[in-house]
Order: C-alpha cells, then structure tokens, then sequence
C-alpha cells in the first residue's frame, strides 16, 4: 500500500534520513520505534509531503506521491496525527473535527463519522462546543486522532500517540487504535518511543536510528530480539 | 456641553474609523496567515481610488447617472485591486514565504515603492479632483446638519462589508480554512487545505476591501494622488496594531478608537495636532496592553 523507496531528506544540509526503505500493506499496523532524533517523525513529515524528500520515491497504492502537494496527499487517503497534536487551538472541537473532513463533501455521512468519533470518545461529545486549546493533553490527543479519522484515511499515520499522557489514557488510546484497524479495515503506520507497547500491538517493526533503518521483522520477533530490548525495552 | 457638537464628532469619527477599518482589515487577516506586515496595503487601496476615477470620468462623459456611475466604479476599483493584491502576493511574498521574515517585510517595502512611483509615472503627481459619487439624498435633508448622506453612505457601506466579512469567516469552509490556516499551517495541511490558494484568499478579501474604502473616502474628500495610500496605509496599520493585529474584531474596534480620537481631540483641543494625537494615543495604548486592545500575547504551550 505505502512503500518508500531509497528516501533521503534534508533539513537544509543536514541529513535527516538516510536510503529509508519500508514497505505498508493494506491492513497491517506497522511501527517504527528508535530513539529521539532518529528521524522518525521526519519519516511520517515526508510521506505527507511537508517535507518532501531530497530523493528517493514513495509509492501509494502504486502510484508516486512525491511531488506531490500535502492537501493531494490527504485527498489520495493518508492523513495523519502529528507529534505535539497540533490541535486548532481557538476552534471549537466540533470545528476541529469539521476541518479533519475538510475535503469531503458528502454532509450526512460525515454526520454519521462524528457521531462514530463521539461514540469511541463520549468527552468529545460532551465538549464539543469548547475551544480546542483548552482540552487536557489526553484529550487533545483524543480529537487529533477523531480529527485524522473524519477524512475517511485509507492510511494513518500516528506519531507518538502516547507522549505526556497517564498510563490509564495511553493504554485506552492503544485499544482505540486497534479497534479502528479491526472495524475499519484502516491500515496503520505507528510511530512510537514506547517501543513495548507499539510492538505489541503492530504486526510489523522497523527500527530506526540515526536516520536510518537498522532492524526490521514481526513485531513478535522484535520483542524478543535481545539488542532490541536492552536499547529500547529497557531489559 | 454641547450635545449636538459631541454628536457631530462622535459621528465623524464613527465615519473616519468605519474607513481605517476596511483598510485595517487587510492588514490584519494578512497578518494573521502569514505573519508579514504588508506595506504595500495602502497602495492597494490607492490603486482601487485611481481605477474608480479612470472609470468615473469614463463614463460620466457617457453620461451615465451618479448611482450607477458609483456601482461600476466601485466594481472596477475591487476587480483591479484584488488583482493587484493577488499578483503581489505571488511576486513579491510567496517566493519568500521560507526566508527570514525581515527578507519579506523590505520586499513588501520594496513593492509599496514600486507601485507608487508606478501610478506616479502612469498617471502625475498632482492631486486629481475626485468626482462626488455619493448622491445626496433629499430625504435625508433634515439630519444633514449632524452626518450628511456622503457619510452615511460610508458608515452603511462599511457596516455591510464587515457583517459580510464575519459571515464570510465564521460560517463559510474558505473562512474556517483561513482561521485553521492562521493558528496552524503546517495541520491544516495535513487536514488538506491547500495553503496557497487560502493565502492567494486572504489577500484578494483584504484588497477588495480597501478599495471599497479608497473609492469612497476619494468621493467623499473629492481629490487623489499616488501617495494617498502611504497616509491612510499608516493610519489603518496603527488602528490594527492599536486593536490588536491578527484579530479581525480587534483591527475594527482599533480603527473606531483611532477615529474618535482623532475626531475628538481635533474637534475639542486643535486639528494641527491630529496625527500627534493618534500617535500619542497609540504610545499610551501599548504601554498598558502590549499586544493591543484585542491582542493574544503569545504564550507557548509546551
């Protein structure tokens, strides 16, 4: 479904990533773990298309999605949950969510989606009215993964959906994520730090470090890989 | 006191801010998208007062009736403004939108210069006499003592142009694009909005309601020159940056503040010191509420 191809990025001359392969298939949840700074937020910037890369190909469904401007990207079904949330912070969480269905137009069925989202998150609903800025950090975090799902995404990409969050929310989050994979068929791409929680629910891992992929296997392989627990399990 | 006399000033500057007001609006919504201070506003706004005079005179010679001579003019005025303020944009901020924010601020000096010495070659550095588009209603006759129907005309005018505007911005998808455009570019990206053309949006809105104000004020002053767009483009940056700039309620409060003041400390003190004024007014407003009367101070959430 996703396959990145050689990718290289550069932040002016430095260089972010390094002849990045990986390849998504329809259905899976895939994770990329590594440490801070190994270019994995930098991975998920260029599969949108705010950074494009400097070479290298990606292919969606087959068809190259380089050159392409971010809103095209979005259109093609890849939308994603960034780092930090990235909430509308004086837009209502209604308007925020409207926005995440921004280039849909089909008004009853995206009525349906919110309620859906209203029902995975019933706080959300409760709060609809209130400017996005001034929900707590869990549930900023909830709205910005209702915000990337009201675009119907073939493809989602979720960077650090557990940073700053209590253990409790982190592992309701984690659910959640499974949940609309299994109902909705929505293939995954989770970037993680938390490294034991993502490989346990990801089919698939790659490992990241200083910008480049050094590991890649099942995510029940990773688990039990011994350099992989002592550097990112802390075993 | 004199209540007719208060009257009389209150409503001037009611009319004075109602104009800073649709020229202070360009300069906040583009503030608050890109962050860049657009000097070459005013020019904009000076553009669309030569284009209403070009087609005024065009077809007053057709001897057309005032009213509908003021609807073409101002339709022309809008159309060429938009057209200009959209081209400005593309060539003179857009090649610059990931370059230090200083490149693009003398850029947009730069384009200010170029424009007014454009329409000082093309056309002449005397003042032009403006014709009075704005009929003078007989049935207002009674209360033309405290505002005259010129003036009227512009308090409705401008009153219509925000209602529409806040409509336009609160109700409408382009308009919750450019609010969602403004607090996060880089998200509202990702949520598929197409930054460039919001940004392309936001500039011809703002241009086309400076030149509603420039074809008004030149009707209702009754003379133009190429420089014109400097005076009014610094008035209507302080009525914004007086409001708060960024915040589109803010840049309409700021502009009525400004004209009262004006008004009053003219009308009551001396009309030498107008601008010493304003700018007195101004100093005294940021040193209380650094980031104007509607400002957010920046705070980062971490």
């Amino acid at each position: 479904m996703l396959k990145l191809i050689d990718v290289q990025t550069h932040y002016g001359k430095i260089q972010a990533l390094r002849d990045i392969n990986i390849e998504i298939h329809q259905g899976e949840i895939i994770t990329l773990i590594g440490a801070n700074g190994a270019g994995k937020s930098t991975t998920l910037m260029t599969t949108c298309g705010i950074v494009p890369p400097s070479s290298g190909d990606i292919l969606f469904n087959g068809k190259s999605i380089v050159h392409m401007n971010p809103n095209r990207i979005v259109a093609m079904g890849i939308s994603q949950v960034p780092e930090g949330r990235h909430i509308f912070p004086y837009l209502s969480v209604k308007e925020n969510l409207d926005m995440g269905a921004f280039l849909r137009d089909d008004t009853d069925q995206i009525r349906k989606d919110m309620n859906y989202v209203f029902e995975i998150f019933p706080i959300l609903a409760e709060r609809q009215h209130q400017q996005g800025g001034t929900l707590s950090g869990g549930e900023q975090q909830m709205l910005a993964i209702s915000r990337a799902l009201m675009a119907k995404p073939k493809l989602l990409l979720l960077d650090e959906p557990s940073l700053g969050l209590a253990p409790i929310i982190v592992r309701q989050i984690f659910d959640i994520i499974k949940k609309i994979n299994q109902e909705n068929n929505t293939t995954i791409f989770l970037v993680e730090q938390n490294a034991n929680l993502a490989l346990k629910v990801a089919d698939r891992g790659y490992v990241m470090e200083n910008g480049r992929i050094t590991m890649t296997d099942s995510a029940g392989n990773l688990l039990a890989n011994d350099d992989v627990r002592k550097a990112y399990l802390g075993i | 006191m004199d209540w007719n006399y208060f009257l009389e000033l209150f409503l001037g500057g009611l009319t004075r801010g109602s104009i800073y007001a649709l020229i202070a609006l360009g300069y906040t919504m583009v503030y608050g998208i890109i962050e860049l201070i657009n000097f070459a506003h005013g020019e904009i706004y000076m553009i669309g007062a030569f284009t209403a005079l070009i087609v005024a005179t065009v077809l007053s010679m057709l001897g057309m009736n005032q009213f509908a001579i003021l609807i073409c003019a101002m339709v022309a005025a809008v159309v060429y403004s938009c057209a200009y303020g959209f081209t400005v944009e593309k060539l003179a901020y857009k090649p610059l939108r990931k370059a230090p924010r200083l490149s693009a601020l003398i850029s947009a000096i730069g384009m200010s210069l170029f424009l007014q010495n454009y329409v000082l070659l093309a056309q002449t550095s005397d003042f032009l006499p403006f014709p009075s588009l704005i009929p003078d209603f007989e049935f207002w006759e009674p209360y033309a003592h405290v505002i005259s129907s010129q003036e009227l005309v512009i308090l409705m005018t401008s009153f219509v142009v925000m209602v529409l505007l806040t409509l336009l911005i609160k109700f409408t998808k382009i308009g919750k694009a450019m609010r969602a455009t403004a607090q996060d570019k880089v998200m509202a990206a990702l949520v598929g909005i197409d930054v460039n053309r919001v940004i392309s949006v936001t500039f011809i809105v703002g241009s086309a309601t400076a030149a509603i104000g420039g074809v008004l004020i030149a009707s209702h002053i009754g003379q133009i020159n190429f420089y014109i767009g400097f005076i009014a483009g610094i008035k209507a940056f302080v009525a914004a940056v007086l409001g708060g700039i960024g915040s589109i309620p803010g840049a309409v409060l700021g502009s009525f503040v400004l004209g009262w003041t004006e008004s009053f400390f003219t009308g009551y003190i001396s009309s030498d010191y107008e601008d010493v004024f304003a700018f007195m007014f101004l100093v005294f407003i940021l040193i209380f509420r650094p980031a104007g009367i509607l400002g957010r101070s920046e705070t980062q959430k971490v």
